[in-house]
């Protein structure tokens, strides 16, 4: 990460990221950017740095935050119309242990709104643009921040990942995203969406990069009773020993595009010159886990939105002579049709009548992924699989199909669910240029050796 | 199964949101899309499994029985709506 010194100041790093933003403005990236606030903050900082004072490992280190992470810069929309003017007085405890470090947020990113979808196109404010090919979608719903660090604008970007949010934008853009273990970091002040499944992670250009900012931001917090202890600082018993890598048989059929597959060989074949080992897995249970997953989340997604209601922050219909239609025109003028739908799925899976053939039933069907995992894990270190089933696809190919939608999700999710860790990893090109990665996971607390594993993949580049 | 129209605008009322037209039609479709994608979790004999509701290794966390301190002010949350008065969020009639 290059940090800023006395002759290169912040200020100059800033400057940068901020004329790049604007120069890729027609990816619509960014849904503000803290022109003030960014170049305020740098002053400081090189002020400190004159004065020969200790910043800390981001020192003047420019960023994106995507949308969804409260701080007191510029509002948190979530790209959610129903966010539209908030401002929070509260940031974010991944933000702060970012800025702690000396990192310099530049601007905040698009994502499909409330996180709800996995090509950035539900967003109130536009789709944001893959980074090699315009007319493709960036992924999502991490996309602004995956577009963000793939054109180089910043050397890292925040996100969050419920069921493949920063993975498979990270895919569709060649870089590096990972989503840790579940409670590695807080979620203090990010924008709920399923609780159970929920993480923050980073988009990086190296391996390196990411391990500084998991370094940096994992860690119990009192405002998060979901955090586990630090045990990423702590886990440094891993070295380049010989692993297993386990291959899902399953996912190596013809709904997975000719070129990931290929990518995913040629990845095996490396890692077999080095020496390490394959092994064929069999994951039955895992064919179930986008079922569940579409029937789990929606029904947190229900719970976790019907706090609002135009009351205490955010939009407010204008047009409601009693407080019951102002919830209702609030709520039916400021979600997206993506939120109506899953908060829709929420409320039905919930509904007496069919909790149990639904709700119960997905809590069942997690226990089985969850126990298909633990068996995998005794049989190989690390499972390498696709991230999604296709590259990077059209814009308004799959807006309006919400299930070919989700079908994106079908190899991201089970993670989640699971809540182990899952790194994307970049695999080269595809004949048209666009980015294939594929995906490492690995079992829960094992983020620092998946990192540290990545390079073993990454030195044929 | 089948999603009535009827089924739509309860689910909606559920959700306190209400649907034009075009949106009946179009999440009515949705859903029963979606619906008939989850209902393939019928094929899976999940009689003698425990379900699973969250994945946190959850362990009692103890402190002292303090206040914390609070990261936003009274002011401060009040500033956030346009309707504030006299320290109170306006609203419409109640009833």
């Amino acid at each position: 990460m290059k940090t800023a010194n006395k002759k290169v100041t912040a200020e100059r790093l800033v400057r940068d990221a901020l004329e790049k933003a604007k120069h890729f403005a027609d990816y619509n990236i960014f849904t503000f950017l803290n022109e003030d606030g960014a170049i305020r903050r740098a002053r400081e900082i090189d002020k400190r740095i004159a004065r020969g004072e200790k910043i800390g490992r981001l020192a003047g280190v420019p960023y994106a935050l995507k949308d969804n992470f409260l701080s007191p810069d510029g509002e948190t929309t979530a790209s959610a119309h129903i966010l539209e003017g908030f401002k929070s007085p509260i940031t974010a405890t991944a933000v702060a242990k970012l800025e702690a470090e000396g990192a310099i947020m530049i601007g905040r990113t698009n994502l499909d709104a409330f996180a709800h979808g996995s090509s950035t196109e539900n967003s109130y404010f536009g789709p944001t643009l893959n980074s090699v090919d315009k007319t493709r979608v960036a992924g999502g719903s991490s996309g602004g921040s995956a577009v963000a660090v793939a054109l180089d604008i910043v050397e890292f970007a925040t996100g969050t990942d419920t069921g493949g949010s920063i993975r498979q934008p990270a895919s569709f853009n060649g870089v590096y995203g990972l989503k840790p273990t579940y409670g590695c970091i807080s979620r203090y002040g990010v924008v709920a969406m399923a609780s159970s499944t929920d993480c923050i992670g980073f988009f990086t250009k190296t391996p390196d990069d990411m391990d500084l900012l998991m370094s940096i931001a994992s860690g119990q917090d009192a405002k998060d009773m979901t955090t586990l202890p630090d045990y990423y600082n702590d886990n440094t018993e891993f070295a380049h020993k010989k692993v297993r890598i386990g291959i899902i048989k399953d996912f190596d059929n013809d709904s997975v595009d000719k070129e990931i597959r290929a990518a995913l060989k040629t990845k095996c074949e490396l890692l077999k010159s080095k020496g390490h080992e394959i092994v064929e897995l069999e994951m039955p249970a895992l064919k179930y886990a986008l079922a569940a997953y579409y029937i789990i989340v929606p029904a947190e997604v229900a719970s976790n939105l019907s706090r609002y209601d135009g009351i205490r922050y955010g939009f407010r219909s204008d047009e409601s002579d009693v407080l019951d239609d102002l919830y209702f025109n609030t709520r039916s003028e400021g979600f997206m049709p993506e939120n109506k739908r899953r908060i829709m799925i929420g409320n039905f899976v919930l509904s007496s009548g069919f909790y149990d053939a639904y709700f119960l039933k997905a809590a069942k069907a997690r226990t089985l992924i969850i126990k298909e995992y633990e068996k995998a894990f005794k049989k190989c270190d690390f499972i390498l699989t696709p991230v999604s089933p296709n590259l990077a696809f059209r814009l308004g190919e799959k807006v309006n199909d919400p299930v070919s939608m989700y079908l994106e999700d079908v190899m991201s999710v089970p993670l989640n669910l699971a809540g182990v860790p899952g790194l994307t990893i970049p695999a080269g090109k595809a004949k048209s240029g666009l980015t294939v990665g594929i995906q490492m996971i690995g079992p829960r607390r094992s983020d620092k050796a998946l990192i540290e594993f990545s390079k073993e993949l990454s030195e044929d580049d | 199964m089948d999603i009535k129209r009827e089924d739509i605008l309860h689910l909606a009322e559920l959700s306190e949101f209400t649907l034009d037209e075009s949106e009946v039609d179009s999440l009515g479709r949705d859903l029963k899309d979606i619906i008939k994608y989850i209902s393939q979790l019928d094929e899976l004999d999940t009689s003698k499994i425990e379900p699973t509701y969250q994945v946190f290794e959850m362990e009692n966390v103890w402190r002292e029985d303090k206040i914390l301190e609070q990261d936003a002010t009274r002011e401060e949350l009040l500033a956030l709506t346009k309707h504030e008065k006299d320290n109170q969020i306006k609203v419409p009639k109640v009833l």
